[in-house]
């Protein structure tokens, strides 16, 4: 009991003498759901601490932890980031949203902010990107480079922003292919090479040529490129190593500017709990480099409707659109609201298959 | 019957194959340093460290042999550190092979800096003048990559070996009474170290595989927990080098039958069809090693000749 209770004191004595030294210093904490080095969407996150750490130099330390499992274990890591000092915490992953309001409770003087989450606290705040308009983009060059008409989705988990991005993508392909079909394969992880590049693998032996991936890592493209007249898209991440073909374009998250922006917020004490959801327009969704694979008029068809969303001028998700089994969703004239895209939990007309739960 | 036409049963068999062979390995390599009584769960570090030591070399010397060799030799370097820390300081083996993870996972992101999105030179793939041409079989059984050859290879070796050879009685012996091996004059110590060394040459094959043959790259932690799975597949499969095959074949199997099954639109909900890799393998091995098989004796005990 007594050791046990040393222990505690000198713990809280280091974690106070840290704080105290911290002061001078913004410290800000990242959590990551996968290695940094996943060539995708921790890659991209761990982009926006660095570009943190290079436009405020001194002012500022950045720390990380990734490979953060989504569940019991990342409540450890986020606590143990707030008991180092750190000031504000993003936490990058949709898995860490309970894990990140837990933690948030007991640190009121510590500002956290998680990413792709519907949640927050006086101390924590959202942000996200419409990856859906991108989506689009990807749907529209999908359903016109597709020749056998069936298109590959490997998406990740059953929740809203990736349900969004398959009907997104869905709605544009369609709209420009009345034939093509989708086939969807949950892998149920954000991160395994091997099986991200099986499901790759086994959309295109039962024949499609165009794959879209909800997943992290670059093993889809590997998968498309062993198996020659496959087409892919960067997610997340440009992943132009596989440009100019499997890989045809990509979604690009930027969050450097948003990571500056809330960095310096908490520097100048004016940090607020906010919802953040930004798209193509403000640019924390970018297209990468459509390249010469895709036949110039689909390239710029593409980069008409990029440039449509970016102003504002046309929303994705545009009625008429009935939902899966045949109800209306959008009359005719009418755009959906962010309330039910948030929350989107159903497919849209003429997707098959269920979403699990 | 309609969604499954658009399943190619022989482009599933021959998935499976490819499927497989990484646990198929490290499992095997497991086996042998089960079998000799050291259990070392650092298999998913030595497998990430033979994935990138593989990698590495295939690309600087333009060949995939000398890379598995190069990921054989990372995983057996790596494996030293552990037999090191186990045979001679003797060190707890949970905490020495749990270390070794942790440290193979650091060290394969580390080495790995300057490999990310380059594309390692293609594995030949067995090409016999008649019997790849055959239908069906040819395609399943005769137009692999040299390595899946080479794992089934190991697999009969290791039954061999175990079963009918002085060696692997000796082998066996160490496993289930080191005292007693020791009192015979056998080097407990040394054969254990041996045994070691081949579960990491092995655990750096299966990486290798991963790296150079089924996703083909390197990405930072791409086993993602292969090692593990690989780990409890010597488990289920009652330390017997068939099972551990029937096993890998099973796991890999529904691996990617589950995913073909989605692909196809099947009616049967995602989650059911996620988790049946893992429920089929461990059920059938299970049901399996109802007989009286069970764990090498002296499975994780220290050995120092002096007790």
């Amino acid at each position: 009991m007594k050791l046990t209770h040393l222990l505690t004191s000198a713990a809280l004595a280091l974690g106070l003498a840290s704080a105290a030294v911290a002061q001078d210093k913004t410290k800000v904490g990242f959590i990551y759901v996968g290695p940094i080095g996943d060539g995708g969407w921790t890659y991209e996150h761990d982009k926006g601490r660095l570009a943190v750490e290079a436009h405020f130099g001194d002012a500022v330390e950045t720390v990380y932890q990734e490979s953060v499992p989504e569940g019991a274990d990342a409540e450890r890591a986020i606590t143990q980031m707030a008991l180092q000092g750190a000031d504000l915490i993003f936490t990058t992953s949709f898995g860490f949203m309970e894990p990140t309001l837990a933690v948030a409770e007991k640190f009121p003087d510590v500002k956290f902010e998680h990413a792709t989450g519907y949640k927050t606290l006086p101390n924590v705040s959202t942000y996200s990107a419409r990856f859906y308009e991108g989506r689009a983009v990807q749907g529209h060059i999908a359903g016109k480079m597709t020749k056998s008409n069936i298109v590959g989705y490997i998406a990740s988990y059953p929740i809203p922003e990736v349900i969004r991005g398959i009907n997104s993508a869905y709605i544009h392909a369609k709209k420009v292919n009345p034939d093509v079909e989708f086939k969807i394969i949950w892998a149920y992880t954000w991160f395994d090479p091997a099986k991200e590049a099986d499901a790759a693998t086994a959309l295109i032996e039962q024949g499609a040529d165009v794959i879209l991936q909800h997943t992290d890592s670059t093993a889809p493209q590997a998968a498309a490129e062993k198996a020659g007249n496959v087409v892919t898209f960067g997610q997340a991440s440009d992943m132009s190593e596989y440009a100019p073909f499997p890989r045809v374009s990509s979604i690009i998250d930027n969050w450097a500017p948003y990571y500056i922006a809330r960095t310096q917020a908490v520097m100048d004490g004016t940090w607020e709990s906010t919802q953040t959801w930004d798209g193509i327009g403000p640019g924390m969704v970018g297209i990468g480099e459509i390249s010469d694979a895709v036949p110039a008029e689909v390239k710029e068809e593409a980069l008409a409707l990029k440039a449509a969303m970016a102003d504002g001028s046309y929303h994705p998700f545009s009625g008429p659109l009935n939902k899966q089994d045949g109800s209306v969703w959008l009359a005719e004239g009418a755009v959906a609201d962010d309330g039910t895209l948030l929350g989107m939990d159903f497919y849209v007309e003429g997707l098959t298959g269920e979403i699990p739960n | 019957m309609m969604i499954l036409s658009s399943i190619d049963p022989v482009l599933l068999l021959a998935s499976l194959m490819v499927a497989s062979t990484p646990i198929l390995l490290a499992a095997l390599g497991e086996l042998v340093v089960e079998r000799a009584g050291v259990l070392n769960l650092g298999v998913e570090g030595m497998m990430i460290t033979g994935a990138i030591c593989g990698f590495a070399m295939a690309v600087n010397t333009g060949s995939p042999l000398v890379g598995f060799i190069a990921a054989a030799a990372g995983g057996a370097v790596l494996a030293l550190l552990f037999a090191l820390l186990t045979q001679f300081a003797l060190a707890n083996q949970v905490a020495s092979g749990l270390a070794l993870t942790l440290f193979g996972l650091g060290l394969s992101s580390l080495l790995g800096q300057g490999y990310v999105g380059i594309k390692p030179p293609p594995t030949a793939r067995l090409d016999l003048p008649i019997l790849s041409d055959l239908p069906l079989v040819g395609r399943v059984l005769f137009s692999h990559d040299l390595m899946v050859y080479f794992a089934l290879a190991l697999v009969a070796l290791v039954w061999a070996l175990l079963k009918y050879t002085r060696a692997g009685l000796i082998l066996r012996a160490v496993g289930e009474n080191h005292e007693a091996a020791h009192a015979l004059g056998y080097k407990v110590v040394r054969i254990r170290i041996l045994a070691i060394l081949f579960g990491g040459a092995c655990a750096g094959l299966g990486g290798a595989y991963l790296s150079l043959v089924r996703v083909p790259q390197w990405t930072e932690g791409m086993t993602s927990g292969a090692g593990w799975i690989a780990l409890a597949l010597v488990v289920f499969a009652s330390w017997k080098a068939g099972r551990v095959l029937l096993g890998a074949w099973l796991f890999g199997g529904v691996s990617v039958l589950q995913l073909n099954l989605q692909a196809a639109g099947l009616a049967i909900p995602v989650e059911y069809l996620s988790m049946s890799p893992y429920l089929i393998t461990i059920l059938v091995l299970v049901i399996m090693s109802a007989d009286k098989s069970r764990a090498p004796a002296s499975l994780g005990r220290i050995f120092h000749a002096s007790q």
